[in-house]
């Protein structure tokens, strides 16, 4: 695949993935984002595979100052491209909004973890994800959120959302996510 | 901890000098060259032990290791009329040529008065008619799978004049649960797969186990929403601490051959540094100070020199330095992005994971980076460890979708085979030879 195809996909699929969040947020009922059902468990012996609890279903969208605010009207990822940790386009917007809103709630405490995707080994996967939590932690900085309220981590390749196998699941697992760990209402 | 104590019983080794039976390596008649990759394995004989107790476990045992080598062929030998009662007693050697086995292991256990196994084994060379080695092992009853390893090992050393790697064991990590929900304990089971322990209750995230060479003990890596942590983890005392705080993410912990240092990588703000700490008096020095990913240290057999992973030059290649730091100079220099050198207990290769063309490969390179070999290709191949003969190697092999599970390669390549553990698992850390 060119890059250019590659590109187009992937700002489809983030298209996409706008045009999901959208529709949860004017529905009461929560609904998944992802396509990938997460696999069954190869075997009988082992434990159901975790499912995260759904989002709470809100009446009148999530109350502002919310951690489900946050994830919903804001987005608490972003997403880079093979091997890079700098800053997409695409990401800018999301990052903005990210400091705004954190400008607006300054109680709010973050932690940006960095994530990688399985097409890289797993100390290499731990210092990328590093340097992409830093490059969202400088962004948000930049955009006056103190750095007091900002720590970060990297799950390197540990911490998947997407399950498959190919470039779609590969560049949805390839973010940073803007965690919140304190002060939400 | 207690599973672990167990291991404190020693073994006793007595070399039996049989009458001058134990004939110089420069006589056998019989060899295999470990470094051809055994294209065609040794066919072996290896009956039931006679004896009091765990006779056929001990022959099973030996015939499993000596298989999974690669190198030999155990034969069925159940139906060969001399039953080899005597251990001190010449085998009838025309029973076992006509099995087609060039090589005959055979043994006696005996229970001692204090209630500790003796075994006793001999190796022959089946055409030449004559006694390879003689050994006498002694250990307690439920040490029994040891004896068998030393045995394997002895023998294996015997054929090949390379040094065995059955009496060891492997630290992993276990892994269970979907793609999305994996849980990961800190494991550690015989190089066999027998006897898995597991160290860790799943809560938090464990990679990458190292051994040290020179104890029982293994360094890895914690990671827990609140940060990640470097660990030493005793397993004869079941006590483990830290190596202490720093800044930023700690990862990538290996020890010096010397057992006194650890070298790991420190992040900050983003940027990776390779820092060796002395473990004994925890003092910490950063060696690499480039703003690019260091990572993944090894060190030299000897010490002096440190091989590591760095994306200095725009993607990651493997990098070689003195152990202070200086005198740094790339070594891999092929198409693709090259990471997890570790350096072979010789000396003579540095073993590393490759990704080209859409797969993953476990390759070797000389250390100067000259000679490279590609020894499997997966969809996702990675994280050697050296088997501390070097001639061996683990990692693990995930397929798309898939779990992870370990395998062996030979450093020709030609012998890959699944590790003997039935479970999902990562990131192999080979131990030493043990006591």
């Amino acid at each position: 695949m060119s890059f250019d195809t590659r590109r187009a996909v992937r700002l489809a699929l983030i298209g996409l993935a706008a045009a999901s969040l959208a529709a949860c947020a004017s529905r009461p009922k929560p609904m998944p984002t992802t396509p990938a059902a997460p696999p069954p468990p190869p075997a009988a012996a082992e434990p159901p595979p975790y499912t995260p609890p759904p989002p709470s279903p809100v009446a009148q969208g999530p109350l502002p100052g919310t951690v489900q605010d946050f994830v919903v009207n804001v987005g608490e990822r972003v997403y880079f491209d093979t091997d890079e940790y700098s800053i997409r386009a695409d990401a800018q917007p999301v990052l903005a909004g990210q400091a705004q809103w954190l400008n607006r709630y300054p109680a709010v405490k973050v932690r940006i973890e960095g994530n990688a995707d399985e097409r890289g080994t797993r100390e290499y996967n731990l210092a990328l994800g590093a340097r992409r939590a830093n490059a969202v932690r400088d962004f948000l900085v930049a955009q006056g959120v103190s750095n007091a309220r900002i720590e970060t981590l990297s799950y390197g390749k540990e911490k998947p959302i997407d399950g498959g196998s190919g470039e779609d699941a590969w560049a949805k697992n390839r973010n940073a996510r803007t965690a919140i760990t304190d002060g939400a209402r | 901890m207690g599973p672990f104590m167990r291991l404190k019983a020693l073994l006793i080794l007595a070399v039996a000098l049989l009458g001058g039976a134990l004939a110089a390596p420069a006589s056998a008649q019989i060899e295999v060259d470990v470094n051809q990759g055994a294209i065609k394995p040794m066919p072996v004989a290896i009956p039931d032990f006679s004896g009091a107790q765990r006779g056929a476990e001990i022959a099973q045992v030996i015939s499993g290791n000596l298989e999974r080598s690669g190198l030999f062929q155990p034969l069925n030998v159940a139906s060969v009329a001399d039953k080899l009662m005597d251990v001190n007693v010449q085998p009838r050697f025309p029973d076992w040529q006509a099995t087609g086995a060039q090589a005959l292991v055979n043994g006696q256990v005996t229970v001692e008065s204090d209630g500790r196994l003796r075994v006793d084994f001999r190796l022959w060379d089946v055409y030449a008619q004559q006694q390879l080695l003689g050994l006498q092992f002694t250990s307690t009853p439920e040490n029994w799978r040891r004896v068998a390893h030393k045995i394997s090992d002895a023998v294996y050393e015997r054929l090949t004049g390379e040094k065995g790697y059955f009496d060891t064991r492997v630290a992993f990590v276990a892994e269970s649960g979907g793609k999305l929900s994996r849980i990961k304990r800190l494991a550690i089971m015989d190089q066999d797969g027998a006897n898995p322990q597991y160290l860790t209750d799943g809560s938090y995230i464990v990679m990458t186990p190292r051994f040290s060479s020179t104890s029982q003990e293994i360094t890895y890596m914690a990671l827990r929403p609140t940060g990640s942590s470097i660990y030493l983890f005793n397993l004869q005392t079941g006590r483990q601490e830290t190596v202490g705080r720093f800044p930023g993410m700690v990862f990538a912990p290996r020890f010096s051959p010397d057992g006194g240092k650890v070298a790991f990588s420190v992040e900050k703000g983003g940027n990776s540094d390779i820092y060796v700490m002395d473990l004994r008096s925890r003092s910490s020095t950063r060696i690499t100070t480039d703003p690019s990913i260091d990572t993944s240290p090894s060190f030299s057999p000897d010490g002096s020199k440190i091989v590591f992973n760095s994306d200095r030059g725009g993607q990651a290649q493997i990098y070689m330095m003195n152990a202070d730091g200086s005198g740094v100079r790339r070594i891999s220099f092929g198409g693709g992005r090259y990471t997890t050198p570790v350096w072979s207990p010789r000396g003579d290769f540095v073993a590393f994971t490759k990704q080209t063309g859409g797969e993953f490969h476990i390759g070797v390179m000389r250390t100067d980076g000259s000679d490279e070999r590609l020894l499997t290709t997966s969809y996702l191949d990675e994280g050697p460890t050296w088997a501390p003969n070097g001639r061996v190697l683990m990692f693990f092999r995930e397929s798309p979708g898939g779990s992870s599970k370990l395998w062996t390669v030979d450093v020709t390549g030609r012998i890959l085979r699944p590790a003997p553990y039935p479970g999902a698992a990562s990131d192999p850390a080979w131990s030493p030879l043990l006591d």
